[in-house]
């Protein structure tokens, strides 16, 4: 055996490259687009469909668009084939204020932008007092924004009448979720009670309002709840509808609560029975808590739905960003303008739906610690 | 040892608001009484306000002349001269109904392709699918009525340029007109023989099924199925001397009459709804499929099962289960949101009742509530009915 050096390689052996054709733009092409005649037919049809959508569409958005804001109306938006975004542009404050007060504008972007703050406090892990902060936004802020946005003393007064656009379609559907969290829970807690009676009732305020659409509450609210009241009882128009919403709203709140509640083990129940806590205890301190977790992205996405759903109160005249939309492309200075109303408007909802709809994903991966 | 069973009232204190039992009744009855007073106060209420305003309350005014004209009544006759309140509501309910059962089968139809081109291996077909379900739900259903509203009302030609093909297939802004089949005397024959048809095919599944269960041997039911539906019929059809005509659309200077009519309102209301809803059935159908666990598909290959075979007799039937229940709560969605057609016009329940008649006959409270029960029953019944579906398909377990 002599001589028999055994050969130890000492040094890393350097990593080959892929094989030719696995790696690159051409294998991901290959693999994801031409991986079969069918897939090469699919991707071509496909292509020819983005090219005959898209261009048309840049052309005419982008392109040939009138971006101008002219003084002189009548110079306006004269060339054929483009979009007429200086529509958008000398419209754009009242499609978001409606017609609030010029001068009193600054009360609505402060009210707003006080509640981004504290709810972006909220969210934020690193934020401290959050205690605080939560208490702020729900003893204090419903009575700022409320003396911000109506006036009343120092401030000037402004009627709900006056209230409109992008403003009014957040009232309309922060309120409702804001007030259907703590009904919803209940009605949610009444129907998995054992005593008949709560049961019962509180199945008929969930399911009566579910099994309709809501434009029939509106008209509910707008229609007879006046009559509901004591003759002569003036009731705002905007409040009436907030009401109307905030029960459609509570109803499905209710079902999302439920959901979580019935994700809870029932050994959680048991426990908290054992250590002797009261119904309010186990409910306040060990179920809730945990519920809430499982609930958040049902609670987002009927938020996205209420917010999609105050679009029809225009049933009953009301003016939200959408109907302050199409009631200015109706105007004598803009005729023609309904598809640029449209698209503006579908871009508004469709940031404000998109953006929360991922922020709903992004939390269901990160409350996900089950596994 | 003996096991005391008590179920008698717990020791305690032996005070009555110890008493579990006691308490629960105590509230219930509290609740009880304030609802009582509450509706109580309302119905007072009300009667005080109807009087003041001179409404007198009740079912009469059904019966009262509605004096103005549905554009839309493909079930009943609507004749303007005699038309009371009643088929008003008659019409608006059954457009209503139309609306849903056109509209659910088409906005599955989009929802399965789209969800299963969102599953695609092919990328650019994955994001199309991707795109088009993003954009769709997260505007409101009421900008796409009114989007496809103008396309209809706006871009297609005005009535006196209508296309048409060969003079019996109109389309312009007024609606797409067509011949509408009207059957002469004799035309139950066909009835008839496409009853006995159902029952002869529910004869062959039976006996197709019981032979495959006892010999394995298999019979092409589906394909011998549509024959016997189709083809019965049409032979008595024949045999009956065709008792068909058709009546064709006419054009006049101004309009187009006659035939059968998809109006602009209704076609926009259908676009919308099935685009809407389309894109949220898209998702339901990804997740039913993504649901269902790779081993079934790689057991189903190890076993020779061919792709096809595995797609249509293991993974679409499992995933059936998890789509369902969403489902269902999408199809009612879509009936609900069918009354959305009030804001272009389209003569739905909400459109014709709820806004023509209540202005008209100011009956507010007995319509809204008739409306009410009408979408409430719809909710009821569907959710009934899918409930059964759903206990005949859910897994057997334990």
């Amino acid at each position: 055996m002599a001589g028999f050096e055994p050969f130890v390689r000492t040094e890393h052996c350097p990593d080959l490259p892929p094989p030719r054709g696995q790696t690159g733009i051409v294998h991901w092409i290959r693999v994801n687009l031409f991986s079969s005649p069918f897939n090469a037919v699919l991707t071509i049809a496909s292509m020819y469909l983005v090219y005959v959508t898209v261009v048309p569409l840049f052309t005419w958005g982008v392109l040939n668009a009138d971006w101008t804001s002219p003084n002189n109306l009548d110079r306006a938006c004269q060339s054929e084939g483009g979009a007429c975004w200086s529509f958008i542009i000398v419209r754009f404050n009242q499609f978001m204020y409606g017609f609030y007060p010029h001068e009193a504008r600054w009360r609505v972007d402060t009210a707003f932008a006080i509640l981004v703050i504290s709810l972006a406090a909220l969210m934020i892990e690193r934020v401290p007092y959050k205690k605080y902060i939560g208490l702020f936004v729900i003893v204090i802020y419903p009575f700022l924004a409320y003396f911000l946005f109506l006036g009343g003393g120092v401030l000037e007064e402004v009627e709900t009448e006056q209230w409109g656009g992008l403003f009014l379609t957040l009232v309309l559907a922060v309120v409702p979720i804001a007030v259907s969290l703590p009904f919803g829970t209940l009605l949610a807690l009444g129907r998995r009670s054992e005593m008949p009676i709560i049961r019962s009732v509180c199945i008929c305020l969930i399911e009566l309002p579910r099994g309709v659409p809501l434009i029939t509450v509106l008209f509910m609210s707008s229609v007879v709840l006046p009559l509901f009241l004591p003759p002569g009882t003036y009731f705002d128009k905007v409040l009436r509808v907030l009401v109307g919403m905030s029960f459609f709203a509570a109803a499905y709140m209710a079902e999302t609560v439920r959901g979580g509640l019935q994700a809870i083990p029932r050994g959680q129940y048991e426990a908290a029975q054992a250590m002797g806590l009261s119904y309010w205890k186990m409910m306040g301190l060990v179920i809730l808590p945990q519920a809430l977790k499982i609930m958040i992205p049902g609670i987002v996405s009927s938020f996205i739905g209420l917010f999609k759903d105050t679009t029809l109160v225009v049933v009953v005249g009301l003016l939200d960003m959408l109907n302050v939309i199409t009631a200015a492309t109706a105007h004598s200075n803009w005729l023609g303008t309904n598809i640029e109303g449209y698209v503006f408007a579908a871009f508004v909802y469709w940031v404000f739906c998109f953006s929360m709809s991922r922020y709903s994903i992004y939390l269901e991966h990160k409350l996900h610690t089950s596994h | 040892m003996a096991v005391q069973q008590g179920t008698g009232p717990p020791v305690g204190s032996g005070r009555l608001w110890n008493d579990p039992r006691a308490r629960s009744i105590f509230y219930q009855i509290v609740l009880a009484t304030a609802i009582i007073a509450f509706v109580y106060y309302i119905i007072d209420n009300t009667a005080r306000n109807l009087e003041a305003r001179g409404i007198a309350s009740g079912f009469g005014f059904l019966g009262t002349p509605a004096g103005f004209d549905v554009a839309m009544s493909p079930f009943f006759k609507y004749d303007l001269e005699t038309a009371t309140y009643y088929d008003v509501l008659l019409v608006g309910m059954s457009n209503t109904i139309l609306a849903a059962l056109i509209g659910c089968p088409l906005a599955t139809l989009v929802g399965f392709i789209v969800g299963v081109l969102r599953l695609s291996s092919n990328w650019i077909v994955a994001r199309i699918a991707y795109v088009y379900v993003e954009t769709m739900r997260n505007i409101p259903l009421l900008l796409h009525l009114l989007f496809w509203y103008f396309l209809m009302v706006g871009v297609l030609p005005k009535v006196r340029d209508a296309l048409s093909v060969g003079d019996s297939i109109y389309l312009s802004n007024r609606g797409l007109f067509g011949p509408m089949p009207v059957p002469d005397d004799g035309f139950w024959i066909v009835g008839v023989a496409f009853a006995l048809a159902i029952a002869l095919v529910v004869a062959v599944v039976r006996w197709a099924k019981k032979r495959q269960n006892e010999t394995g041997q298999q019979f092409p039911t589906v394909l011998v199925s549509i024959a016997i539906l189709i083809g019965l019929p049409l032979i008595a059809f024949a045999l009956a001397g065709f008792p068909l005509h058709w009546e064709l659309p006419r054009r006049t200077r101004f309009s187009l009459t006659g035939g059968i009519v998809l109006l602009p309102e209704f076609a926009a209301l259908l676009f919308g709804l099935v685009a809407y809803t389309g894109a949220f059935i898209a998702e339901i159908v990804r997740a039913g499929i993504q649901a269902i666990s790779h081993g079934q598909t790689e057991a189903a290959y190890s076993l020779g099962v061919r792709p096809n075979v595995t797609m249509r007799l293991i993974i679409i039937p499992q995933a059936l289960r998890v789509i369902i229940p969403p489902l269902t709560s999408q199809f009612l969605n879509l009936t609900k949101n069918s009354s959305l057609g009030v804001a272009i016009g389209a003569t739905e329940i909400v459109s014709v009742w709820m806004g023509t008649t209540l202005n008209q006959a100011g009956q507010a409270v007995e319509i809204i509530a008739i409306t009410m029960a009408f979408y409430m029953t719809i909710s009821l019944l569907t959710s009934a009915f899918m409930n059964w579906y759903n206990t005949r398909i859910a897994l057997t377990e334990r």
